[in-house]
C-alpha cells in the first residue's frame, strides 16, 4: 500500500508483523492466578453487562417505554370506572402496575440471554473451568439493573401523577428490592424457554401465554374479591399475586410478613426448578 | 520451554456425533502428539467444527470416547477446561465490547484481579498489534483484527492445547500469513495446536501430521509428505527460456530421469514425474543431474521447481467427489 489515504483500520492491520520476542513474552507470562470463586465469575459476567448497556444503551427501551405507556394507559383506562378517578386509582394500581410491568420485562431477558448463548462468545465462557451458572447468574444480575431502572421510572411518572405511598423511602426501597429479587427467579423460566425453544418467536409466544394470565388473573388491577371463587382459588395460589400483595403492603408502611415468605418461598421454588432446568439444558447444548 | 511436547495430547476412539439422521462425526479415531500442530483438513460439513466441539468439551458425544491429556471429556471436563482455549469459526468474543474490555473480561474469569486483568490486556493488544484498536469495539475491527484479537483471548491463560477452527476462512493473504505466523510462534512455545481447515495450503503450511476427514469420518492420516507419496511421486517442472529448445531439453530430461517427460501448455515448459521409489532425497539428486545435462548441452533453463504432489491432488484423490469447496480450495 503506497496510498496516504489509507483508513487507520488498515494501518493498524497492515503494520502489524508477529515478532517471536513479543508473544514469547506474553506467553511464557509468570505464575497463573488460581480459579475465580463463582461469586467472583458472576460479578463479572455482572460487569460484562453493564457495559453491554453501556456499548448498546438503546436495549433500555424496553425498561423505560414500556413501563411508562402501561402506567398511563391502565391509570387512564381504568381509573375513572374503578375508582371513581385516575388519581384514586393510582393509589390503588401504582403497586401493581410496577410489579406487572417489571415481571412482563423479564421476558425480554430471557430472550436477550437466548440470543447471546446463540452467538460463538458463549463457546468460549463455556470452555472456561468457571462456577458453570455464572455466565447466566452474571447476565441475569445486569438484568437486576433493568429492572430497577424500570421500577424507578414507573415510581417516578407514578409520584409526578399524584401516587402518595404511605410506606415512605423505605417502604418503597424495600418493595423494589422485593420486586428485583423475585424477578431475578423468575427470570430464569425464560432462560429454559429460551433454551428449549429454537425461535425467538416461539419463546415470546409461549411468554404472552404465560405471563398474561399470570398478571391479569391477580390482584393487580382490582380486589380478587369482585371475582367468582374459581378465579380467586386461582388467584390465591399465583405467586405474581402474592408478590403484588407484599409490594402494595410495603409501600402503604405495613409489612405483611406471610406475604412477603410466599413470595420468597415461591422466588427459591421457581429457581431451584427453572435454575436446574436451564443449566441441565446449557450443559448439553 | 517444551516442557508440554511429549506423550499424546488428544486421542479419541470411535466418536461419533449424530444431529438427526445425519452422522456429522462417524466414528472418529485421532492421536494427536503434544506439542505439535494436528491438521483436520476436509470440506465444508465433513464433521471437523463438531469434532473439536466435542473435543473442547462444547457437544457430548453419542458413542465413543475421547480424552484430552488423559482427561475425559465428559467426565473430566472441567480438568480438560483447565488446559484447551477455542478459538471458534466464528469470532468467539464479544462483538459489542471494547477489544480492551473483551480481554480485561476474559482475564477476569480466568482469575486475574483488576490491576493484573488490566495489566494481562495491555500486555496483549500490544503483542499483537491492537493497542490503537483498544478502545473500539470489536464489531468495527477488520476481519484480521478480529482474529488476532480472538487468538489473543485463547492465550490469556497459556493453555496447553489451542483449537483454531478455520482459522484464516475469509482472511486476506496478509492476515492469513499474520495468522500463520502467530501460530508457528505458540507452537514453539510448547502449546499443542489441533487446526482445522479446508485449505490444503494450510495443512500443509503449519501441520507436522494430518487427518483427512471426510463426511464424518478420517480418510487419510499421516505426515504431510506421507499424504502426497501415498498418492504418487513427484515431478519436475523446467522453464526453458527458448521454446526452440524444447524438443532437445525434452530428450535429455527423459534419458537422465528415465521418465516420461509431459510438454505443458506453456511453449517453454516441460514437467517429468519422477516414479515412486525415486521421491525424497534421490529424486533431487536426478533433478540436478538432469538439470546439468541440459546446462552442458547448452540449454538454458529460466527456472524449475521439483516438488511432491501438491495436497489438492492427494485431496482429491481421496476424497474423490469434487464439491465447489474443494474446486475453491484447490484454486
Amino acid at each position: 500500500m503506497t496510498t496516504t489515504a489509507t483508513t487507520s483500520e488498515q494501518d493498524v492491520t497492515a503494520a502489524y508483523v508477529p515478532t517471536a520476542e513479543g508473544l514469547s513474552a506474553v506467553l511464557a507470562a509468570g505464575e497463573q492466578p488460581p480459579r475465580p470463586s463463582a461469586l467472583s465469575a458472576s460479578m463479572t459476567f455482572g460487569w460484562r453487562a453493564m457495559l453491554k448497556i453501556k456499548h448498546v444503551p438503546e436495549q433500555l427501551f424496553d425498561v423505560t417505554a414500556f413501563p411508562v405507556i402501561m402506567t398511563l394507559m391502565f391509570t387512564y383506562l381504568f381509573g375513572g370506572a374503578l375508582a371513581g378517578s385516575p388519581g384514586d386509582y393510582l393509589q390503588y394500581l401504582l403497586p401493581g402496575i410496577l410489579v406487572m410491568s417489571v415481571v412482563m420485562i423479564t421476558m425480554y431477558t430471557g430472550i436477550g440471554v437466548n440470543t447471546d448463548i446463540e452467538k460463538g462468545v458463549f463457546d468460549r465462557f463455556r470452555t472456561l473451568p468457571i462456577w458453570r451458572p455464572s455466565a447466566l447468574v452474571g447476565a441475569l444480575l445486569g438484568d437486576g439493573l433493568r429492572y430497577t431502572i424500570a421500577s424507578t421510572v414507573i415510581l417516578v411518572l407514578g409520584l409526578i401523577l399524584g401516587f402518595r405511598p404511605a410506606g415512605g423511602l423505605g417502604g418503597v426501597l424495600a418493595a423494589v428490592l422485593l420486586l428485583v429479587v423475585f424477578s431475578f427467579a423468575f427470570s430464569w423460566i425464560w432462560t429454559m424457554f429460551g433454551l428449549l425453544l429454537r425461535s425467538e418467536r416461539s419463546v415470546m409466544g409461549v411468554s404472552m401465554l404465560v405471563l398474561f394470565p399470570m398478571t391479569f388473573l391477580s390482584n393487580v388491577f382490582v380486589d380478587p374479591r369482585t371475582m367468582p371463587g374459581w378465579l380467586q382459588g386461582f388467584v390465591d395460589v399465583n405467586p405474581i399475586a402474592h408478590l403484588v400483595a407484599s409490594v402494595r403492603g410495603l409501600m402503604e408502611g405495613r409489612w405483611d410478613g406471610g406475604e412477603i415468605t410466599w413470595t420468597l418461598v415461591s422466588a427459591a421454588v421457581l429457581l431451584a426448578v427453572f435454575g436446574t432446568l436451564t443449566m441441565r439444558l446449557y450443559n448439553r447444548k | 520451554m517444551n516442557q508440554h511436547a511429549t506423550g499424546v495430547a488428544i486421542e479419541t476412539h470411535g466418536l461419533v456425533k449424530t444431529f438427526g439422521r445425519t452422522r456429522a462425526v462417524d466414528g472418529v479415531d485421532l492421536t494427536v502428539p503434544a506439542g505439535t500442530v494436528y491438521g483436520v483438513l476436509g470440506p465444508n460439513g465433513a464433521g471437523k467444527t463438531t469434532a473439536v466441539r466435542m473435543l473442547a468439551t462444547l457437544l457430548r458425544p453419542d458413542a465413543g470416547e475421547a480424552r484430552v491429556f488423559g482427561h475425559d471429556v465428559l467426565r473430566e471436563a472441567d480438568a480438560v477446561r483447565g488446559r484447551v482455549s477455542l478459538t471458534g469459526q466464528y469470532a468467539s468474543i464479544d462483538e459489542d465490547l471494547t477489544g480492551a474490555e473483551n480481554l480485561v473480561l476474559l482475564s477476569r474469569l480466568l482469575g486475574h484481579g483488576k490491576a493484573s486483568a488490566r495489566r494481562r490486556a495491555a500486555q496483549l493488544l500490544e503483542a499483537f498489534g491492537l493497542t490503537e484498536a483498544a478502545e473500539r469495539q470489536v464489531k468495527n475491527y477488520s476481519g484480521g483484527m478480529r482474529r488476532r484479537i480472538d487468538i489473543a483471548a485463547s492465550i490469556i491463560k497459556t493453555p496447553d492445547l489451542l483449537f483454531l477452527d478455520e482459522p484464516t476462512t475469509g482472511l486476506d493473504p496478509r492476515s492469513r500469513n499474520q495468522v500463520w505466523e502467530i501460530v508457528r510462534i505458540i507452537v514453539a512455545q510448547g502449546t499443542t495446536v489441533l487446526l482445522t481447515t479446508q485449505y490444503l495450503d494450510e495443512a500443509d503450511q503449519l501441520a507436522s501430521r494430518i487427518a483427512v476427514i471426510d463426511h464424518g469420518k478420517v480418510i487419510a492420516e499421516g505426515t504431510p509428505g506421507q499424504l502426497k507419496s501415498s498418492v504418487g511421486a513427484g515431478s519436475v517442472h523446467v522453464r526453458l527460456r527458448d521454446a526452440a529448445q524444447r524438443p532437445e531439453a525434452e530428450r535429455l530430461l527423459a534419458r537422465a530421469l528415465g521418465a516420461t517427460v509431459q510438454l505443458d501448455p506453456d511453449p517453454v515448459g516441460l514437467t517429468a514425474r519422477i516414479s515412486g521409489a525415486e521421491t525424497g532425497s534421490g529424486a533431487a539428486e536426478h533433478a540436478s543431474r538432469a538439470l546439468a545435462e541440459l546446462a552442458r548441452s547448452g540449454i538454458t533453463v529460466d527456472n524449475f521447481s521439483l516438488g511432491q504432489p501438491s495436497l489438492d491432488e492427494v485431496f482429491l484423490a481421496l476424497t474423490d467427489h469434487t464439491t465447489t469447496t474443494t474446486k475453491e480450495a484447490a484454486a
